[in-house]
């Protein structure tokens, strides 16, 4: 697995269904098959509670937890859409993700292309440091940067906030754009210089157009991760008109705690951006979320 | 390598080192610093270690600390759960990628929202309890988060169903990638599906799983703060559900003394540390292997 943690996007996932002759006892492949049956059930579960309480009444919901919504009703989207500000809150959270993960990708591409390329001082030792931040939980540097967001009046700006995430999210990207980088010819590089193209020409007109890939996976998990913070967002933007959706949900459901279908409608909603991406990215998703794994 | 002039690799590193040192640099040196000072505001007067002398006086904190290792022990199940599903998908039977899909869904769905989907799941009249109501498992339609002594293992269970989506598939990702003429020649000798998942399969996967457990034990011990925030209600019913970072939350945000936030902090960054080291050199392994 290391090979493939140390290189995920240069391999492409190995899906063939080769080895179709084996061997297996009739138990075996009948326990198998029922274990994957419940585990696909279990999985489901929530979400299928979720949608289908979504589309109950709260009077429908107390007499009837399990059964279907009869008659099916979407009053309470209406009600969520027009009584709260969900829109709102994914536009600030889509702004927020999108600024974070320029940022990063920018001050990753730039560093990683130094890393794996350049001869300097501190090289290994930078690209060590850099990976092992990977491994600190943002929660320890969480109240020093509170005090100094505090003083420098950047608590409740996008601006702050987008620094923050992208600072989080940097270490891993640096790490895949480096691993990714070396593996592209030196002497397409040297080609280019040769050409007089400048070093951070190499960069835009030669490295980044032959990463694709690993650009697309970092860029999901990192949208992923921004979007799907709670800690952050709660803290360091606590303006009302800045709300993040995971911060808006989290005070939403505060609210309707008693009517439960209500909540269930507001939750179908905020399911929907990420449900949509990976229905479309599918593939990048689970390559990069493995590739990614340090980001949890 | 590529020649280059000698400030050059210095400009490129530039925005790199200043993000960090401003992000993860200096905030962990100030966190240091706090931890020895009474903070009002922006700054305080040292104290010197008061601050961790009435935090190890204070029962809510070893508390806190033994829900964090008591959620270390979702470990086993993660583990298992994910390697037995990943098996069972890596034989493709029918389905298995729609089955892999599926399986995915719980990662995708954000923790605040996995949290308050089961919360009422869970809810003593909920549809869970209902379900066990009605298969006459009365007995087991327990108070899942209103009652102290359960609600902690509601949360594992919970961290449980998420997390090991996503060992699922990274197991098998590398199932995929294996050398299958190894499990192959072990059929010919006649060894039966058992033994060559037991014997041939899994040792193959020592290093993932490996690099499972310390992503795991990181998220167990400092990534669980949205599941105890929302489920039960910040960390309740009283402090059943208290974990380290709710712990540090509170004492910077709600008492408004960064100085015991920061102390807090101090304590689970140096046990962070003990992991960072692992997954150091589990990476080094890696850049090993990419050499040779």
């Amino acid at each position: 697995m290391q090979r493939r943690l140390a290189a995920p996007a240069a391999s492409a996932p190995v899906e063939s269904g080769k080895g179709a002759a084996k061997q297996r006892g009739l138990g075996v492949v009948l326990s198998l098959q029922g274990l994957l049956i419940i585990a696909v059930l279990v999985a489901l579960a929530p979400a299928a509670f979720m949608i289908m309480t979504s589309l109950k009444t709260p009077e429908q919901y107390n007499i009837d937890r399990l059964g279907l919504p009869d008659p099916f009703t979407f009053g309470n989207y209406a009600q969520v859409i027009s009584q709260h500000p969900f829109l709102l809150w994914m536009a600030n959270s889509a702004i927020l993700s999108v600024g974070s993960v320029l940022v990063s990708t920018a001050v990753a591409a730039l560093g990683a292309y130094a890393i794996a390329r350049m001869r300097f001082r501190g090289r290994e030792l930078l690209l060590s440091l850099s990976t092992s931040l990977m491994a600190v939980p943002p929660v320890v540097m969480v109240v020093p940067l509170f005090v100094m967001f505090t003083q420098i009046g950047l608590v409740g700006t996008y601006q702050g906030v987008i620094l923050i995430y992208a600072g989080l999210l940097t270490p891993f990207s640096v790490y895949l754009l480096v691993t990714f980088f070396r593996t592209i010819p030196t002497e397409l590089i040297e080609a280019a210089l040769i050409d007089g193209a400048t070093p951070l020409g190499v960069l835009t007109r030669i490295i980044l157009p032959l990463s694709g890939a690993p650009l697309v996976t970092l860029f999901i998990v990192n949208l992923l991760y921004v979007w799907n913070d709670l800690l952050i967002a709660l803290l360091f933007l606590p303006n009302e008109n800045l709300r993040t959706l995971m911060v808006g949900i989290s005070v939403f459901q505060g609210r309707y705690l008693q009517n439960i279908p209500l909540s269930m409608a507001g939750m179908a909603l905020a399911s929907v951006p990420m449900l949509i991406l990976y229905i479309v990215f599918q593939r990048y998703f689970i390559r990069g979320l493995v590739a990614g794994a340090v980001k949890g | 390598m590529v020649r280059t002039r000698p400030l050059t690799p210095y400009l490129f590193i530039a925005p790199l080192v200043g993000l960090l040192v401003f992000i993860f640099g200096y905030p962990l040196a100030r966190v240091f610093d706090f931890s020895t000072r009474r903070i009002r505001g922006f700054d305080g007067p040292s104290v010197g270690f008061a601050n961790f002398e009435a935090l190890f006086a204070d029962p809510v904190f070893w508390l806190a600390v033994r829900h964090n290792l008591q959620l270390l022990l979702a470990i086993i199940p993660l583990l298992l759960l994910s390697l037995l599903l990943a098996i069972a998908l890596y034989e493709r039977l029918g389905g298995w990628r729609i089955f892999r899909t599926i399986v995915f869904l719980p990662y995708i769905l954000a923790i605040p929202i996995v949290a308050v989907v089961l919360r009422n799941m869970f809810q003593l009249n909920g549809p869970i309890n209902t379900v066990l109501r009605s298969v006459g498992l009365e007995g087991l339609a327990l108070d899942w988060l209103g009652d102290a002594d359960i609600a902690l293992w509601t949360v594992m269970a919970m961290i449980i169903w998420r997390e090991s989506a996503f060992g699922v598939v990274l197991f098998l990702s590398r199932l995929l990638s294996l050398n299958e003429e190894l499990a192959e020649s072990a059929q010919l000798d006649g060894a039966n599906w058992w033994q060559r998942t037991l014997y041939i399969v899994i040792p193959q996967l020592r290093g993932v799983i490996e690099f499972y457990l310390v992503l795991s034990l990181i998220t167990l011990l400092a990534a669980v703060f949205s599941y105890v925030y929302i489920v039960p209600g910040r960390g309740g019913p009283g402090n059943a559900t208290m974990i380290l970072e709710l712990y540090i939350y509170n004492w910077a945000f709600d008492k408004r003394l960064p100085g015991m936030g920061a102390a807090v902090s101090v304590v689970l960054f140096l046990v962070t540390i003990v992991f960072m080291v692992l997954m150091f050199r589990l990476r080094r392994q890696a850049a090993a292997e990419e050499v040779g």
